[in-house]
């Protein structure tokens, strides 16, 4: 499980960049098609933060919405999974969004 | 999102915009391994798979069938044990193990460390076998020039659709085990239409590791990289002791 490694990553970012303060708060962006459930981030929050200046911060995940254009005749349209067919049959897919994974900010306390 | 939350509590709230990916660290070292090996004219495979697949022995068969034009050397990644790096040594290619633990996958600074300890010459190509696992090491870039996955025809054919990410990821697809094919139940056509609904860009090579059928494609990609032009081949470069990154 990825998120595990990934959560603390995020936790090793926000407490350096607090420089001590006491996080209250932490905004995430992870896209509908990147590989990472925002519920196995949310498990593991607890667990990664346990006994930092990040303890107790709330987490907010924004999901960004997967956005692709097919190359074959530029039509542009939504998905929910990381790959799929456009009306024209074409495959080949220019990802426009929903593959984000990011802290956008944080709120200290 | 920033003026609510704690509007009423006395003290002020500070938001801090930090615009971080999360995987920046992973990705600046996989860049710094990444121009290591370009300095070096080092190819470097990063082989993924499910477990079982027959990844060792596709590199057991490269590294026999090659070994003597090419210098191979090999990074095994594996939880615990390091069987895999010991079949690699007796077929002929210097090995190093790095045993993930816990971990699911391999990322960049296990791999710079271990290529510190293969130091492998100029011009050599360095074969990196991933822990099996078809979710999380597609996440992490290595620093490799390209992602190979290797699947067998005793896995399902609707791998692609199940583990979309990998199958994207990755440039080359091996379809191991064809050898195989008449005693189990599996429909190739329809397994390599999924794999290009998923990433159309996606190199098949059809093969059977063991008995040796269709390697001739992937040992010309691998030759491709590796020695993309002789009349352009780099001057020898001094072999610099200036440790990985
Ligand atoms: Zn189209």
């Amino acid at each position: 499980m990825h998120e595990l490694g990934i959560t603390q990553e995020i936790v090793e970012i926000v407490i350096a960049r607090a420089g001590g303060a006491r996080i209250a708060r932490i905004v995430l962006e992870v896209g509908k098609l990147s590989a990472v459930l925002p519920d196995a981030i949310r498990f593991c929050f607890d667990l990664c933060s346990e006994g930092t200046s990040a303890e107790g911060a709330v987490l907010e995940i924004l999901e960004p919405p997967g956005r692709v254009r097919c190359r074959g005749c530029a039509v542009e349209f939504s998905l929910d999974r990381p790959f799929g067919r456009c009306v024209c049959g074409g495959t080949d897919l220019d990802w426009l969004g929903g593959e984000e994974l990011s802290i956008k900010a944080m709120e200290l306390a | 999102m920033c003026k609510d939350s704690a509007a009423t509590a006395a003290p002020p709230v500070r938001t801090i915009h930090l615009d971080h990916p999360i995987l920046d660290k992973n990705a600046r070292l996989a860049e710094r391994n990444r121009g290591w090996l370009e300095a070096r004219r080092i190819v470097a495979f990063n082989l993924l798979s499910s477990p079982g697949s027959g990844k060792t022995t596709l590199l057991e068969r490269t590294i026999r069938d090659l070994g003597r034009e090419l210098s191979i050397h090999v990074i095994e990644g594996d939880q615990a044990t390091d069987n895999d790096a010991r079949r690699i040594e007796a077929a002929g290619a210097p090995a190093v193990q790095i045993n993930t633990g816990a971990g699911c996958h391999l990322d960049a600074s296990m791999v710079s460390k271990a290529l510190q300890t293969l130091d492998p010459k100029p011009g050599s190509v360095v074969f990196v076998e991933n822990v099996g696992n078809l979710v999380c090491p597609a996440m992490f870039d290595l620093g490799e020039a390209e992602k190979v996955l290797v699947c067998s025809v005793t896995e399902g054919e609707d791998k692609p659709l199940k583990y979309p990410h990998m199958f994207r990821a990755c440039t080359v697809l091996l379809l191991n085990k064809i050898d195989l094919l008449p005693y189990v139940a599996f429909e190739v056509d329809r397994f390599i239409d999924n794999a290009l609904l998923v990433n159309p860009a996606l190199e098949v090579f059809l093969v059977s590791a063991s008995r040796g059928d269709g390697l001739g494609g992937w040992y010309d990609r691998i030759r491709r990289l590796a020695v993309p032009d002789s009349a352009s081949r780099w001057g020898e470069v001094e072999s610099s002791r200036e440790s990985p990154p």
